[in-house]
């Protein structure tokens, strides 16, 4: 449980600071000046996101020069796995129920085009 | 540091991760219903990203500030812990004006939280942000007071530590509200 313990230099800190700004200049300009679309811009932007949670868990806030055992990280990844059930499971579910609260001629339209059956 | 400051550092860590699920459930439900408005304009038209990108680089700033009062704090200098608590401060007050009036611009144009599902959504998240910022920041003024009389006492410091760590938090949030919320809401 020494992760705060080892509080970082200033090095650490000017890295994390420069690769967050840069990270962000990033994901702003590929929106901004649209560097691609659709589906890859936001599989790129939310990379570049994650990229930079690592980097601020890093530099910022010294997940990595935590001694063992590593209890921290351990809840750490105990959150993400709770929060990918959470957003994954949710959006799963969600869908879901806007697919089947339709009205049955809607109902029956989405089954005709996303299941390839035909009258 | 002491065995039982360790412990301290490691408990409000846990709750920094329950908090991390507060704010994914609310990421979620802004996924789910960021669709949903009811004939009211979306995200695209609404957010004006040049004025997000300096939100973000403010906050990314005062993260960075925070950071540094930290290294003052552990070399045992108070000028310096409060000089660059100061900054951090002023940059989170800036970050917070900023938001503050974002907010009442959608106010008045009225899109407010009872125009659509979208937009109570928004409100919900970004608020809850947000209010997280204010009570960071009223901490930051009773410690940096605390600094002003007693100096850096190892309770203080202790303090201190959890104090930036609930700042960098908010920061690494943050991205994520950048990122899903804006850049996503501009790019589709």
């Amino acid at each position: 449980m020494k992760t705060q313990d080892t509080h970082g230099s200033l090095f650490t800190y000017i890295t994390g600071f420069i690769l967050s700004v840069g990270l962000t200049l990033v994901a702003y300009f590929a929106v901004a000046d649209q560097w691609l679309s659709g589906t890859g811009l936001i599989t790129f932007i939310v990379s570049l996101a994650v990229v930079q949670l690592i980097v601020q868990l890093f530099f910022f806030l010294h997940l990595g020069s935590e001694s063992k055992p590593r209890w921290n990280l351990t809840i750490f990844l105990f959150m993400l796995l709770v929060v990918v059930i959470i957003v994954f499971g949710s959006i799963w579910v969600m869908n879901h129920l806007n697919y089947n609260m339709a009205t049955p001629s809607d109902t029956d339209a989405h089954i005709i085009q996303d299941e390839g059956f035909k009258k | 540091m002491h065995n039982n400051d360790s412990k301290t550092v490691f408990g409000f860590w846990v709750y920094l991760m329950t908090d991390c699920v507060l704010f994914a459930s609310l990421f979620v439900t802004y996924a789910v219903l960021h669709g949903n408005t009811f004939g009211g304009p979306g995200a695209a038209e609404l957010f004006s990203l040049p004025f997000v990108l300096g939100e973000t680089l403010i906050l990314l700033t005062s993260s960075f500030t925070a950071g540094l009062a930290m290294l003052a704090a552990h070399a045992g200098r108070p000028r310096q812990v409060l000089a660059w608590f100061a900054v951090t401060f002023l940059l989170g007050v800036a970050f917070l004006t900023m938001e503050v009036t974002e907010f009442s611009k959608l106010a008045h144009e009225g899109n407010s939280w009872q125009r659509s599902g979208f937009l109570s959504a928004f409100f919900t998240l970004v608020g809850t942000h947000g209010l997280h910022i204010t009570s960071g920041l009223i901490w930051m003024g009773i410690m940096m007071t605390k600094v002003v009389r007693g100096g850096l006492a190892p309770n203080t410091l202790r303090r201190l530590t959890l104090l930036s760590m609930f700042w960098h938090f908010l920061d690494i949030i943050w991205i994520f509200i950048f990122t899903i919320v804006y850049l996503m809401g501009a790019a589709s």
